[in-house]
């Protein structure tokens, strides 16, 4: 059997032809990770093939949670959609939420406020924090370090807690109208948007300090289940992982939606592609996302509108008071809920960037109340495919950390 | 946005002629029909060509109209020139009793499971795929679940009756 050294040093199997025959005579060893493997954060299988310590194959299973989104999808009205965006990416639904709105906006054709579209940044970027900080301290439990996890989690509190005073939901949010906000952002909002702005470098320097440089983790995530530029892109991947193999991808940049093009940010991007340069590309997009919040405040606070939603009566529920004294406001009140608002007929793709990757939805309206199809590009669901490839030859710890840094959701695996 | 229509239009005139069905703006997307057979060598022209260089699947899936008389089923393939951040559509028709369909793996991986989510929901087939399994769905559902015709909830319940809702 031909070795080589990997750059930890490692021994790594080579899959070289000549050698096909003789791994055949030997007798491997299968273990099943998953379906709820404690490692796996969420539920999906995956069959090893072990020659001891070493991968030589695996076989994923997904499904596990596969709730039929699409087909739902086909009978809701456009409002409804929403909660089931929330449940795709639930570690960043706000920005699933916020995609779904520019979907439909661009669909029947609204021009949303500049104020309302920065608050919306705010809303993502926050969220693209919060995806962020769970799966880089997930890294670190996975690699053996709890203390890092609890740290950030107290952050990600603190960003639900935002959410929470804008819309009643932590977690599952349901955040924003089709149009706009669902109400003005109160006063108790900006002052924990405030406090945690103030607080928060200080944790993540705190955090950076325990893994950056910390030798053990560094050992254990370097190497560690690699990809090239060129199969990523082959494979489809985008988001993060795409940025690690070295590839400048950020759909922010390239198809900026809700005034993206306004602002100041880098894309940071890795060389190999491994768990380390994923770890990193993460960690330098949390402070970007915070750059791009302080960019966004200062914009909200210099603008003299006071917008937080368009005018789309079609789709935007008129504000209580008038529903119960006004008649035209409650017949539109009525339509909204009930779903009978008619949309123009049209195909649309329109792509956000996720906490993960390239977040698109592919919308064919034929004009009735609910869509004719829905479907979600989901990065998770893309670049998956790409895990046996990327652990083979490596050791089953090594696929641990891969999986918990290629930031794979169960929930938008399996729509 | 430059008008990338006619550019690409042009090439792929050039190269498929009359296999290129209709080439039309969609909004803000290029959207080509292809016949079934050639859209791999669609693809992979687009794929090779330097003028082209779609080297980038963003996303493949199926679609279902039942009341287009012998094209009820399609594949609709979004395509990427990061590059130049070109973006297009490519489209596949054909009817429900042909469903066999030319594989993209060969030219993207990233095809495998995408193909694989296809057949699960619509039932169409990609001739040549590596290991072409149900992947969301469990292996005997039977049936095929965004077909139009398969209900979204048990039609033998009669304890919901909500029809003045539209359901």
């Amino acid at each position: 059997m031909s070795q080589a050294k990997n750059q930890k040093g490692r021994v790594v199997q080579q899959n070289a032809p000549e050698t096909a025959e003789k791994l055949e005579e030997k007798e491997y060893s299968i273990l099943n990770l998953g379906p709820s493997h404690p490692a796996t954060h969420g539920v999906f299988q995956n069959i090893l093939k072990m020659d001891g310590e070493i991968i030589v194959d695996s076989e994923p299973t997904i499904g596990y949670i596969h709730r039929a989104f699409e087909k739902l999808a086909e009978r809701r009205p456009y409002n409804q959609i929403t909660p089931i965006t929330d449940r795709l990416n639930y570690c960043s639904s706000p920005i699933n939420n916020m995609g779904w709105h520019m979907t439909v906006e661009k669909l029947i054709q609204v021009e949303i406020p500049k104020r309302v579209q920065y608050m919306r940044i705010v809303i993502m970027e926050l969220s693209r924090i919060a995806d962020h900080l769970v799966c880089n301290s997930v890294i670190g439990v996975d690699a053996g370090a709890l203390t890092g996890f609890v740290y950030v989690f107290e952050e990600r509190e603190k960003i639900y807690e935002i959410f929470e005073s804008i819309c009643g939901a932590r977690l599952t949010t349901n955040i924003g109208r089709i149009g706009g906000f669902e109400r003005e952002w109160t006063d108790v909002t900006w002052a924990k948007l405030k406090k945690f702005m103030k607080e928060f470098p200080a944790v993540l320097k705190e955090f950076e300090k325990l893994l950056v440089r910390n030798r053990i983790f560094m050992d254990r995530t370097i190497g560690a289940g690699p990809i090239s530029a060129d199969r990523a892109l082959n494979y489809g991947f985008t988001g993060p992982n795409l940025r690690a193999a070295g590839v400048d991808y950020d759909v922010r940049v390239m198809n900026p939606y809700s005034s993206y093009e306004e602002f100041k940010f880098d894309i940071p991007i890795g060389t190999n592609g491994d768990t380390y340069d994923r770890f990193m590309v993460r960690e330098h997009e949390i402070w970007e996302s915070y750059s791009i919040i302080q960019q966004a405040i200062e914009k909200i606070e210099a603008s003299t509108d006071k917008a937080f939603h368009a005018n789309v009566p079609d789709f935007y529920l008129p504000p209580k008071e008038e529903v119960y004294n006004n008649m035209e406001a409650l017949i539109y009140h009525f339509k909204i809920v009930m779903g009978e608002t008619d949309v123009p007929k049209g195909e649309i793709y329109h792509a956000v960037e996720g906490g993960n990757g390239e977040l698109g939805f592919y919308l064919i309206s034929d004009g009735g109340r609910q869509p004719y199809r829905l479907h979600f590009r989901r990065p998770c669901f893309i670049y998956y495919q790409a895990y046996p490839e990327m652990i083979r030859g490596n050791m089953l710890s090594d696929a641990i950390v891969t999986m918990s840094s290629m930031n794979v959701i169960a929930g938008e695996l399996d729509a | 946005m430059e008008d990338i229509l006619p550019v690409i239009e042009k090439s792929l005139r050039d190269m498929f002629g009359a296999d290129i069905i209709s080439a039309e703006m969609e909004r803000d997307f290029p959207v080509f029909t292809v016949k079934k057979d050639r859209i791999i060598d669609v693809v992979k022209f687009l794929y090779d060509d330097p003028e082209m260089q779609f080297r980038f699947l963003t996303d493949l899936c199926g679609v279902h109209f039942p009341d287009n008389k012998g094209h009820e089923l399609g594949v609709i393939y979004h395509l990427h020139n990061m590059r130049r951040n070109w973006r297009i559509r490519l489209r596949i028709f054909f009817a429900l009793n042909d469903v066999s369909v030319p594989t993209l793996t060969t030219v993207f991986s990233a095809a495998n499971w995408m193909e694989r989510e296809t057949y699960d929901f619509y039932g169409i087939t990609f001739k040549g795929h590596p290991n072409l399994r149900r992947i969301l769905n469990v292996d005997d559902l039977g049936g095929f679940p965004m077909l139009k015709e398969y209900p979204l909830e048990d039609p033998t319940r009669d304890d919901k009756d909500d029809k003045f809702f539209g359901r």
